[in-house]
């Protein structure tokens, strides 16, 4: 089913085939790094509700990850938490829900150490040849198998999954919440690539550059040709040599982020190696004499594997130079016609839930009805209540007569009064609004009450919280200090 | 294979009838063929000629001393002058028109091509423009703007080329793609040719001897976003992108394998605009980056790239010997020696692309090797080893010479046992017995190689002595100006000069001096290949520029971008007011010159704080720093002299300054700056502040409180910074006193109420 994503149409595609099936085998380990209470989710986030459980269309947000990797095969899984108390909730929603289906270890870190102190902490567990680390905040469809194969395929130090930025994605035609798209932080990423699309030459973060970018000469001239392209992000999905990881992670101790200070770094370092430089001692201690005959056979394998009638610019840049070593930052580019969001602000999250039981409904799982929409059998509707497409009603909620519910996600057990409006907005479970409320563009979080004729528009409700009788707001947070 | 490949090309022609064999009358043929081309669009090529400017100078030294006896443009490269190169591809190619621009040896170019068969040719139109005072590309097409003006020559979009150009690429269509990108879009006034250079990241930009150029080009417009060119032994540091330019294009080609052939298709904006910015000398230098960074007029430039046809520019030796190869190898068909194209006579094709003149002389001992060239009436003796080599019309070699990777122009005589190993040897050389020429050696017209005479590596030889007044910017020794007195001095040189003995007892000619800083560059540019020490260099180069890299990170593990040092660089306060300051230096300066009024000096002086965007007290201390400097600078010889400048100075321009010094804040800063004043030139300044201080005070431009305030301040200050405190101690204790004195008179005044 993946071939179509592969970036050069060239490739031959049952090899393809063979390496997304069988993943598990080729030796792959996957992280999951779902964080722990993520400040810039406040007050969605709470002591209850970690940022890697929040609901997406009434399901946690990890769990689709989780459906992602199954769905490639890929079913050992470590999800690495930040903080204990965190890690206990995880752990609790995965032991209750996919215990069956796949093996998985949560294993818990420390606050604030940031993406690659998190690796650094369970690096003892690390034991694969290769390791694929995939943030857990991902909705999306893209294969993440797929960048496993790129990364095997060229042998790479490491490869990067990236996407069209959303603007332009599927999400954009929802209408009703693209007033703040319009306004897009123009260029997330920059990244840089050859002209085969294939490796990755340059990555910087678009925010940080303030007037110039500065590409190195050096890279150029190996390289020839570099595509610099804004239009593309990075989708946090990366496919490590743990060899290599490792020894970045060893050798730099200050590097505290994956995307920032390691894969930037490697990227610099791809034409002058130091990663690699004993590398071949380590295999051999590990795994003795064998072991290094193998290497050879795998990097001839990556030659056929990748089609190189000519090598690679690294290959002839290394046989220029004596005693120079190099490594590949490989790519892959996700078609555009894949959905990916990453669920990392409040507007994320308000357009992935818009999505998920929108246009990109096929990532949640569920079978809409002839209108659209999702009305658990168990919900009662009063009398001249409408529901609208794009809509979904969890499981034992009540609606009161004359109610409106328009492109908007309720979760389960909810009391809704009569003569509600609600639009393009996310209320979670046992969630209570009074007669007369109106909702538009808000985040009404669980067991939150609203008592009657409260307007809201863009604003987020804190779980638990209770706004007054009557209240006009917009754009407010709801929260007890 | 590529013989095979050829003969097939060739074959496909003459079936096509495009080339019959019969050389003279293959130039009609070729016409009609391009003509059926060009009527594809009959209206729109009726209603515009195609026109072309060729400009017949390089305006560039880099071939001296060759150059300082005949224009570059009629350098013979494979026997045949630049010129005909370009104009018979331009003819083939379509255009009727060119109007070939001569500044140096300008005689010697209308004569030539008076002479050849270019000024009677039916299809093309040849006419020369000729101008002395054009040191520069730009300064050319200014003039013929200016001619433009009066005579209309240029009716439309014209091809831009200078007369060193080999092509063979087809120009019609691109004419046409860029008129019609012109009428669809106003602003993209030029079409600039590209080609993708060898594959090799060593070879990119090395094998033409230009500078490394690094292009940025949106993949699917093909406008020309970047260009910048540097320097091939430094591959450090790094390119700078404007963000904008990444905000606007969601996608970037950033190449740095693209060679820029000097071919441009241009609409008449291009010299208008060349009009409008009178500075713009050099084509690409100026021109290009100056129309790429011009937002205001948002001009565009876009590329075309070619694939399977040939264009390059002989720019300097290096790529002489390139393009020589490439014609020998027949990249450049129908532009090759076996086929008559201007009016040469073509040569006799054989095996290994040996090109031999019917009524070329060899001996039967002699070994003529691969990709070698062999004139007319030249002759061969025994055992003369030849090799990769071109040997003009006339020459006559001796027996056991070597010569290899080497280009014999004509009537070169070169006597037995001599080793020629890449050089260039002009016409009428003479090498006597036994000589040896290194690598990169230029031998200009009629030296004498002494007996046994070794010429080192790179050097370049001329009967001319080496111009003394040489300046060392590049950019100012433009063309070979004086060159038109040079053709009549070089006859008398080798009369008055038979003893020059550079080069042996019985040589002629003087060993040019590398002009020193060019000494590195000499590698690159020559014809000899890049020695293997220079090619592991540049490889180093690269590896030490990561390692430079390296230690710039942080170990502090935040990587500080490195756009925020750039940053730091750019919008340096400091920096900004050290400008400012300067400015209004230079403001004030005249304003005491010619006596402008204060407010003209206010308002002018208020434009630059806005601009600057400066605080009032930025104003107070440049505008005091100025005057002080203008008083310092004044010639002096006793510090009274000084204090009196310093007081007709102050007493005259009080009210700019008292325009300023409206706040305690900005009286501080400008005792402040004096101090600093002050402690820079302790010697003038220092004994007089004091009295300069109180000049100040009684002038009314400092208040007592500003010197009071000034004086507490310092008083926590280091010893070393209190010496004019100190100095003016007694003087702030009046000061102090006087206000007390006047406090207490206030206070009485109070009672008294």
């Amino acid at each position: 089913q993946n071939q179509n994503q592969n970036p050069r149409k060239l490739e031959t595609s049952p090899c393809f085939l063979f390496t997304v099936n069988s993943v598990a085998k080729m030796d792959f380990q996957v992280v999951i790094l779902a964080g722990g209470f993520s400040s810039t989710l406040f007050p969605l986030v709470s002591k209850e509700v970690p940022k890697a459980l929040l609901p997406v269309a009434n399901r946690p947000v990890l769990s689709y990850v989780l459906d992602l990797l199954e769905s490639n095969n890929l079913k050992d899984l470590i999800v690495v938490v930040e903080g204990e108390d965190a890690a206990l909730k995880v752990g609790g929603w995965i032991s209750s829900a996919c215990v069956d289906r796949l093996h998985v270890e949560v294993a818990a870190v420390a606050e604030n150490v940031g993406t690659a102190g998190a690796l650094r902490a369970i690096a003892h567990h690390l034991t694969a040849k290769d390791i694929l680390i995939v943030s857990g905040d991902i909705v999306s469809d893209i294969p993440p198998g797929a960048v496993a194969a790129t990364h095997r395929r060229h042998d790479a130090a490491v490869t990067a999954m990236l996407c069209a930025q959303p603007v332009s994605g599927p999400s954009e035609s929802g209408g009703s919440g693209g007033k703040d798209k319009t306004k897009k932080p123009a260029c997330e990423d920059i990244i840089g690539l050859d002209s085969w699309k294939q490796f990755l030459l340059y990555i910087a973060k678009g925010t940080e550059i303030k007037k110039d970018t500065r590409v190195k000469k050096s890279i150029l001239c190996a390289a020839g040709k570099m595509e610099l392209r804004s239009d593309l992000v990075d989708s946090h999905i990366y496919a490590f040599k743990r060899s290599v990881l490792q020894k970045v992670l060893d050798q730099k101790p200050a590097f505290r982020s994956l995307k920032q200070d390691v894969l930037p770094y490697l990227v610099r370092t791809q034409l002058r190696s130091d990663v690699f430089s004993d590398q071949s001692n380590v295999e051999e201690n590990g795994n003795g004499n064998g072991k290094n005959n193998m290497q050879n056979n795998e990097v001839v394998l990556s030659q056929i594997l990748s089609n190189a009638s000519s090598p690679s610019f690294h290959q002839v840049y290394e046989s220029g130079l004596d005693s120079r070593k190099t490594h590949k930052c490989c790519v892959y580019i996700a078609d555009e016609s894949k959905y990916f969001v990453r669920l990392n602000s409040i507007q994320a999250f308000m357009d992935v839930n818009r999505d998920v039981i929108g246009d990109a409904n096929h990532l949640s799982g569920y079978s809409f009805s002839a209108h659209h929409n999702i009305v658990h059998p168990s919900a009662e509707l009063g009398s001249k209540t409408t529901v609208g497409p794009h809509c979904m009603l969890g499981e034992g909620s009540q609606v009161g007569d004359k109610c409106s519910v328009k492109r908007s996600v309720i979760g389960r057990h909810c009391r809704i009064g009569s003569n509600v409006k609600i639009v393009n907005s996310v209320v979670m479970d046992h969630a209570t609004i009074g007669d007369g409320c109106s909702i538009q563009g808000s985040v009404i979080c669980s067991n939150a009450q609203l008592q009657e004729r409260v307007t809201l528009r863009d604003c987020q409700v804190e779980a638990g919280y209770i706004v007054c009788v009557g209240g006009e707001h917009k754009g407010e947070t709801f929260a007890r200090k | 294979l590529q013989f095979i490949l050829e003969l097939r090309v060739l074959d496909s022609l003459v079936k096509s009838n495009l080339i019959s064999e019969g050389g003279g009358g293959g130039m009609g043929a070729q016409k009609k063929g391009g003509g059926a081309k060009v009527s594809e669009d009959a209206e729109e090529q009726s209603r515009q000629r195609l026109q072309a400017i060729l400009l017949a100078d390089s305006f560039a030294t880099k071939f001296r001393p060759v150059t300082l006896e005949r224009p570059k443009v009629l350098l013979p490269i494979v026997n045949v002058p630049m010129i005909d190169y370009t104009l018979a591809w331009l003819e083939y190619a379509g255009i009727e028109e060119v109007f070939v621009f001569c500044c140096a040896h300008s005689v010697q170019v209308i004569e030539y091509l008076e002479k050849s068969e270019w000024y009677s040719h039916p299809n093309l139109v040849v006419r020369t423009i000729e101008s002395h005072k054009s040191i520069s590309a730009g300064d050319a097409l200014r003039y013929m703007y200016e001619q433009q003006t009066e005579t209309s020559q240029i009716q439309g979009d014209f091809v831009l080329v200078s007369g060193d150009t080999v092509s063979n690429m087809p120009l019609a269509d691109l004419i046409q793609e860029h008129r019609e990108r012109k009428k669809k879009d106003e602003k993209a006034i030029m079409t600039m040719v590209i080609k993708q250079s060898k594959s090799s990241s060593l070879t990119h930009q090395s094998r033409l001897g230009t500078d490394q150029l690094f292009i940025a080009v949106d993949p699917l417009t093909k406008q020309l976003l970047h260009y910048e060119e540097d320097k091939i032994d430094h591959p450090r540091g790094s390119i700078c992108l404007d963000k904008s330019l990444l905000d606007s294009n969601p996608s970037v080609l950033v190449c740095n394998d693209m060679q820029d052939c000097y071919i441009d298709i241009c609409s008449p904006e291009v010299l208008s605009l060349f009009e409008d910015n009178f500075d713009y000398q050099h084509l690409r230098r100026h021109f290009v980056k100056g129309v790429l960074v011009d937002d205001i007029m948002g001009y565009k430039i876009f590329t075309h790239e070619i694939h399977s046809s040939y264009a390059a520019s002989i720019d300097n030796f290096r790529s002489y010997d390139t393009v020589s190869k490439d014609i020998i190898q027949r990249w450049t068909y129908p532009y090759v020696p076996d086929i008559n194209f201007s009016g040469n006579r073509p040569l006799k094709l054989g095996r290994q692309g040996i090109y031999r003149a019917s009524d070329a002389v060899q001996s039967r001992s002699a070994d003529v090797g691969a990709s070698t060239v062999i004139g007319y009436g030249t002759k061969i003796g025994d055992g003369d080893k030849i090799l990769n080599s071109v040997i003009g019309n006339g020459c006559s070699i001796g027996s056991n010479v070597v010569i290899e990777g080497s280009y014999i122009w004509n009537n070169v005589t070169i006597e037995d046992g001599c080793e020629i190993r890449n050089a260039i040897v002009c016409d009428g050389v003479k090498i006597r017995a036994g000589a040896v020429l290194h690598p990169g050696v230029v031998l200009s017209f009629n030296v004498v190689v002494g007996r046994d005479f070794v010429v080192p590596a790179y050097s370049k030889v001329s009967l001319l002595q080496q111009p003394t007044t040489e300046d060392s910017d590049e950019e100012l020794e433009y063309a070979d100006s004086s060159s038109g007195t040079a053709d009549h001095m070089s006859g008398l040189n080798l009369q008055m000069e038979p003893k020059a003995s550079e080069l042996g007892p019985d040589g002629a000619g003087y060993i040019w001096e590398v002009c020193e800083g060019a000494h590195d560059e000499e590698w690159k540019h020559s014809v000899a290949p890049i020695p293997k020490d220079k090619l592991s260099e540049f490889t180093q180069a690269i590896d030490d520029d990561d390692t430079d890299d390296e230690s710039v990170i942080p170990a502090s593990g935040e990587l500080k971008s490195d756009a925020d040092s750039i940053n730091t660089d750019m919008n340096d306060p400091n920096d900004d007011y050290y400008y400012f300051e300067k400015e209004v230096e230079g403001t004030v300066l005249r304003a005491v010159e010619e006596n402008i009024k204060v407010d003209l000096v206010t308002l002018e002086i208020n434009g630059l704080r806005l601009s600057y965007n400066m605080e009032s007290a930025d104003c107070a201390g440049a505008t005091f720093y100025s005057m002080m400097k203008l008083a310092v600078d004044t010639p002096h010889s006793s510090a009274s002299e000084l204090y009196k400048t310093a007081t007709s100075i102050i007493s005259k321009w009080k009210e700019l300054l008292g325009f300023y010094v409206k706040k305690i804040d900005e009286q501080i800063e400008v005792i402040m700056k004096f101090e600093e004043m002050c402690q820079d030139s302790p010697k003038e300044l220092g004994p007089l502040f004091t009295q300069i201080l109180h000049l100040l005070y009684d002038k009314d431009v400092l208040q007592e409180d500003a010197i009071l305030r000034w004086a507490e301040e310092k008083a926590g200050a280091d010893e070393v910074d209190k010496v004019y405190l100190k100095q003016c101690e007694t003087f702030i204790q009046w000061l102090k006193e006087a206000s007390e004195e006047e406090d207490e008179d206030d206070e009485d005044e109070e009672e008294d109420d």
